[in-house]
């Protein structure tokens, strides 16, 4: 690994040893392509990536499909195996071979939102059962009645009243909206201090996708960090402190979210930045560089390089040759481009 | 412009549940005109793609259109024989489906696809709708070697183009495109786009461009109507429409996007849940969400009225027909 990012970690750590975060660190994960039994071929679906997110706090991970965003929250719940790196809850590392947690006491701090509020949801069940499940599972403490209070004030704390009707309810009495909320009752309940939010909204009716997000505004507000995964840029600067910028793998450029929108530095953001449609914005008749359209490459273990180089307008040998180390362009605003060098 | 290519007069569309009737879209009126792109947005469930569905004569039951005219080139395509139909659809106004996922058959390679689709509707020799089909996909900016692709081994952005050279193949008038780029990335989609347009410039065909994406529509479409429950709630040029909506629908949906270059301030959306169509209240279907509503919009259903001042806007609020809201 880059020895700026080593130092720039290491600082990291010392700063914040005393606050509650989750971090990843180097983190690397390869999909096998094939099941052969020899020379079996991997992609790199996330390679060297280093991030933190603390409590009270949301960083947003912007990038299209296949751009390895997704990959990185499920690594953090150990749905997958790294291949390299590590992923520290509170410093303690969780994949630890010798001094492993529990698969429940990591659930109890680190919950998932899924996209589709209508596959995670189980028809056949009410509401009142996916909410007892968590809270019998982490908060054995809770009995009885205790369990049903609990249970009702998260139906009330995700806004929906009330809460006793919504309770006996089952998924497909609710509209999308309702049930994201329900997902998202389901996860604070177990008293999660992390969540990670895979494209949440982005199934979601327009009108009200900001209720949700607001809605999750309100608990980080509370104390709860936030991931927030999205290919919605202009969301990722509503809602998050940070925002970091993922392209086949690689955070390319990352930091305050405001400064990551408002100034960005790497070509791809730069790139995506042109391409969202803003209200009010006139259709701009500029041809784009039609190297721009090229495919996206398949990264690979044995890959080198900058992974936009093949769409990259600023490309040079250089770029192909190695991949560019982190240089820092504000005080929280880093970036991964020769070009800025 | 004088004479609309598509005329839609108060449409009905109803889908039939055992609990009842479900008006999906409720007596709307549409003009296209020749070269025209018009845009139609609304949420999920909003009558958006019923309605376009049911400009190819392609529903089939628990739809039923229940009223109204469509007329094409002034033809009733609602009375149209399925000889005429077979004639009507793709040759003069064709499709572009959300999910190119879908659209296109998994077992069949895309040439194959562009062929039927000339063979089926022109005499023409193997060897001439293949050259037309080769012709298309470079359109598109797809090269000839990928012929004799299926549809998995190209990416979501290729499908997407190939289903457009599809669409275009038989120089239709009119391409209806229900949510077209919905399902991909935005640097993908802002190509698309620009090749779309370049076509347009090309061939001249009318766009009614189905989204619930209302950045992107101000910037591609003319005029732009805005549906809601069924009902056409507003309808105007879209620069003026983005710049002053006045329905209180269209005001949320607007306040509904965080911006990526304006400031950052709270932004509330539009309060509850969308309309259950079985269940429509006396009045304005809005009301339940709406903060202006006062007692007139719970008695009485607003129509769809040109509001003061020259303007070619339609708006279906009792509120901005009294001048009580601007």
């Amino acid at each position: 690994m880059n020895q700026s990012v080593d130092a720039k970690v290491v600082e990291m750590k010392q700063s914040v040893s005393d606050v509650e975060q989750l971090e990843v660190d180097g983190l690397v994960i390869d999909f096998a392509l094939d099941n052969a039994l020899f020379n079996r071929q991997y992609m790199r679906a996330v390679n060297d990536v280093s991030f933190s997110i603390k409590a009270g706090e949301a960083l947003a991970i912007v990038g299209e499909s296949g751009s390895g965003k997704s990959t990185c929250a499920r690594a953090l719940t150990r749905l997958y195996e790294p291949a390299g790196g590590t992923l520290r809850l509170n410093g303690k590392d969780i994949n630890d071979k010798a001094a492993p947690i529990s698969q429940g006491a990591l659930a109890k701090q680190v919950q998932m939102i899924f996209q589709d509020p209508f596959g995670s949801l189980n028809p056949v069940h009410t509401i009142r059962h996916h909410l007892y499940r968590p809270i019998k599972i982490h908060m054995p403490h809770l009995k009885g009645e205790a369990v049903e209070q609990h249970m009702l004030e998260m139906l009330e704390k995700v806004g929906l009243t009330p809460a006793a009707q919504t309770a006996d309810k089952y998924p497909h009495e609710l509209s999308g909206g309702q049930r994201q909320r329900v997902a998202i009752a389901r996860a604070v309940a177990t008293g999660a201090r992390f969540i990670l939010a895979d494209e949440p909204i982005s199934m979601l009716d327009v009108s009200i996708r900001l209720g949700i997000l607001n809605l999750m505004a309100d608990m980080k507000d509370e104390g709860i960090g936030f991931l927030y995964i999205t290919h919605d840029i202009a969301t990722a600067r509503y809602f998050a402190e940070r925002t970091a910028v993922m392209y086949v793998g690689h955070m390319v450029e990352w930091g305050e979210s405001d400064s990551v929108t408002q100034t960005p530095r790497h070509p791809y953001t730069q790139l995506l930045l042109s391409a969202v449609p803003e209200v009010g914005r006139q259709r701009d008749v500029k041809r784009a560089d039609s190297k721009t359209k090229n495919q996206i490459p398949l990264w690979k273990p044995d890959s080198v390089g900058c992974p936009f180089v093949s769409r990259c307008t600023l490309a040079t040998d250089r770029c192909s040759r190695e991949m560019p180390g982190v240089k820092q362009i504000a005080s929280d605003h880093f970036v991964r481009c020769f070009a800025v060098e | 412009m004088s004479t609309p290519l598509l005329e839609i007069r108060n449409l009905c569309v109803d889908y039939v549940t055992d609990s009842g009737n479900a008006r999906a879209v409720n007596n709307v009126d549409l003009e296209i005109y020749p070269g025209e792109t018009v845009g139609l947005a609304g949420e999920s469930g909003c009558g958006k793609s019923t309605l376009a569905f049911a400009i190819a004569n392609l529903h089939s039951a628990p739809a039923l259109i229940t009223g109204g005219e469509i007329l094409f080139e002034g033809q009733d395509v609602l009375k149209m024989s399925e000889e005429e139909l077979r004639g009507f659809r793709w040759a003069k106004a064709s499709m572009v489906f959300q999910s190119a996922m879908n659209a296109l058959n998994p077992v069949i390679t895309i040439g194959e696809q562009l062929t039927d689709v000339v063979m089926a509707h022109e005499d023409v020799s193997p060897a001439d709708a293949r050259e037309r089909a080769i012709k298309n996909l470079e359109l598109v900016g797809i090269h000839a070697s990928r012929m004799e692709s299926y549809p998995h081994q190209l990416s979501g952005g290729m499908r997407q183009r190939v289903v457009i050279a599809i669409a275009l193949i038989l120089r239709p008038k009119l391409i209806i495109m229900d949510e077209p780029t919905t399902a991909l990335d935005v640097v993908v989609e802002r190509e698309i786009m620009d090749q779309l347009y370049e076509l347009k410039e090309q061939f001249g065909f009318a766009i009614l461009f189905i989204s619930h994406d209302l950045g992107l529509m101000g910037e591609i479409t003319d005029r732009i109507g805005v549906m809601y429950a069924g009902k056409m709630v507003e309808l105007g040029a879209s620069s003026e429409l983005m710049a002053a909506p006045k329905h209180p629908y269209t005001r949320g949906l607007l306040k509904s996007f965080p911006t990526i270059f304006g400031p950052k301030t709270r932004l509330e959306g539009i309060p509850g849940n969308p309309l259950n169509l079985l269940e429509v209240p006396d009045g304005c279907y809005f009301q339940a969400r709406c903060g202006e509503c006062v007692d007139q919009c719970i008695s009485a259903m607003p129509p769809l009225k040109r509001i003061a001042g020259g303007s070619e806007r339609l708006v279906a609020c009792h509120l901005v027909e009294k001048g009580e809201l601007v």
